[in-house]
């Protein structure tokens, strides 16, 4: 179960307004973070805090294929971001950073910003925190997009995968 | 060159096809492009939408992002690349370093190639990737194209499937050689007519992305048919596939060498009388928000840029010519060219068509994204408008967010640039 505060955005929210290409020639994950969603909402990085939760609409991460997008928010704190639907190459990338993109295709209509929602993945569901009644589905994640989330991200499915050892010091 | 499409069925002596038992052959004859593509790849039959696969690709293209890839890569315990010959490097997003933050990362990733053994490795002014892969005659018929770039769509321009990747997917492919892909549905986009005077393939491009809408062929694979699809040039084929990615598309291909089946399943079938088009823009700021030229002629505008994987070919800079030849860029307007690869440079120098561009005013950048994704070389302006014939108008995409872009054919943007506002091509062409 996690449990955090709720900033809600609209529907196609692109990966340049997640993180302008003007900033992607550094790739330091905290330099990332202090600009995540500044074409949307330029105080944004400094108001999130870690374990807050993105609220979106529709096509989620659309435009281009910068991992930076998913880094940045990762790096700002973000890990869970629910959305009614997300554009591939970002839900690929978030999935692959180890985040939690989940599709919800109600939770855009329910919650606001500054709510706290509970997430429960196994039972599917998102629930606000304090009062009793509002739940929403979540759509089931596929198999293989389960595995690399439990692995904790690609890098790591891949280094297990390939047998190689964990514990080098490396581990995000 | 292609490949077979259905490994694994064979003709017998007497010309009979034995179909292997795991397999029926109502599957077998209703296959896509994409799907005989991804079946191939993935050492199998046949397979279905919905299905995920590991594929292996055939060529794994990356560019200054080879820095993240290299670190997930060395996350993952890789050492060497299982697949060297597959990998394409080439710096063109900022292309000279514009930063010393983009020097360090070039010079990181010169060390990379040089280590890793990647032979086809393209230093700063070789040109934009997905125009080399073509150019160069990387990308084939019937391949497996992946890139960590989201306009890996433009090599379906030579019949290959060219799917769009992040960075730790790369670094993935780079250490086990596959990746897994899901199969998508395909998309039928018909197209017939012979168009008007005025309209190219970008007109019809953005007429493609309003009907499919900014997302409409998510997750999917657009298969382009029609008689102006199968009289276009390759150019104008890149066109159409790069711009499919705006619409959301997985990937995109004219077919040729690997053909879909006579039954193949399309989820979506629809038709585009390129006769009917006129001249289209996409409006501030989301690419399907397509008007009319004429309807948004007249908006001042302080840039103009033809360049970019979409349309900075050298029809393209040739056709900007025709219109610009003997006219100036108006007072106040700057004009800006990038061409999409040094041998496009070279030829358009040597037609002469360089030679009028820059009498008439314009900007030429060296090869490579330039001012598209607003790194350099053209950083717009707080309140300021372009009209370019990239591919994407996502605010803040160019500079400044509170500047407003339109996405236009290379006609139109010439055009405008000579107007100072955006103008109707036609008037120009005879």
């Amino acid at each position: 179960m996690i449990r955090g505060k709720v900033w809600k955005f609209a529907n196609d929210i692109d990966t340049d307004a997640i993180i302008p290409g003007r900033y992607l020639d550094d790739y330091s994950p905290a330099s990332l973070a202090k600009h995540v969603m500044e074409g949307v909402d330029p105080a944004f990085a400094s108001k999130v805090s870690k374990g807050d939760i993105l609220v979106a609409g529709r096509h989620f991460g659309i435009g281009s294929s910068r991992e930076q997008a998913a880094t940045a928010l990762l790096a700002a704190g973000v890990e869970v971001i629910l959305a009614k639907s997300f554009a591939r190459i970002f839900y690929r990338n978030a999935v692959n950073q180890g985040m939690l993109p989940l599709v919800c295709p109600g939770c855009s209509e329910a919650f606001r910003t500054g709510e706290q929602i509970t997430v429960d993945v196994e039972k599917g569901i998102v629930q606000s925190a304090g009062e009793a009644g509002k739940v929403i589905d979540l759509e089931r994640m596929s198999p293989y997009i389960s595995k690399i989330h439990a692995s904790g991200g690609l890098v790591k499915l891949v280094r297990s995968e390939l047998g190689r050892t964990c514990g080098d010091g490396k581990d995000k | 060159m292609g490949y077979p499409a259905s490994k694994g069925l064979r003709a017998d002596h007497h010309g009979t096809i034995k179909i292997p038992s795991h397999h029926t052959s109502v599957r077998m004859s209703v296959a896509t492009v994409c799907e005989k593509i991804l079946a191939r790849a993935a050492g199998l039959g046949s397979v279905m939408p919905g299905d995920v696969v590991e594929a292996t690709p055939d060529v794994a293209l990356s560019h200054e992002n080879t820095f993240l890839i290299h670190r997930a890569f060395r996350e993952m315990g890789g050492s060497r690349i299982v697949n060297p010959s597959s990998v394409v490097i080439v710096l063109d997003h900022r292309a000279p370093a514009n930063t010393v933050n983009s020097a360090n990362t070039q010079k990181a990733v010169r060390s990379i190639a040089s280590d890793l053994g990647i032979t086809r490795f393209f230093d700063v002014g070789a040109g934009i990737c997905h125009q080399l892969l073509i150019e160069q005659g990387i990308a084939k018929a019937g391949m497996l194209v992946t890139g960590s770039d989201s306009h890996t769509t433009t090599c379906g321009a030579v019949g290959a499937m060219g799917v769009g990747l992040g960075a730790s997917d790369m670094a993935a492919i780079w250490a086990k050689g596959s990746i897994w892909l899901k199969v998508p549905e395909s998309i039928k986009v018909e197209i017939s007519g012979k168009t008007p005077k005025g309209v190219y393939s970008k007109d019809i491009s953005l007429e493609t992305v309003s009907q499919l809408g900014a997302m409409g062929a998510d997750y999917c694979c657009i298969e382009f048919h029609g008689d102006y699809v199968s009289g276009s040039t390759v150019s104008e084929r890149m066109t159409l596939c790069n711009m499919s990615a705006e619409a959301g598309a997985k990937s995109a291909v004219v077919p040729q060498t690997v053909l879909p089946d006579p039954k193949a399943h399309y989820s979506r079938t629809i038709q585009i009388d390129s006769s009917k088009i006129e001249p289209l823009a996409s409006t501030p700021h989301s690419v399907d928000k397509v008007a009319t030229v004429r309807s948004v002629e007249g908006t001042k505008i302080d840039q103009a840029f033809i360049g970019s994987c979409t349309n900075g070919r050298l029809d393209d800079l040739a056709l900007a010519s025709t219109l610009l030849a003997g006219r100036k860029v108006h007072p106040g307007t700057r004009l800006i060219i990038s061409p999409a690869s040094a041998e496009i440079y070279a030829m358009a120098l040597d037609k002469g068509i360089i030679g009028t561009l820059v009498s008439a005013g314009a900007v030429i950048t060296s090869p490579g994204c330039g001012p598209c994704l607003g790194a350099h070389q053209g950083v717009l302006a707080d309140g300021e408008v372009c009209i370019s014939s990239s591919n994407r108008n996502f605010r803040g995409r160019m500079g400044s967010r509170e500047a407003s872009i339109y996405i236009a054919s290379p006609a139109t943007v010439a055009a405008s640039a000579i107007e100072g506002k955006i103008a109707d091509p036609r008037r120009y062409i005879r």
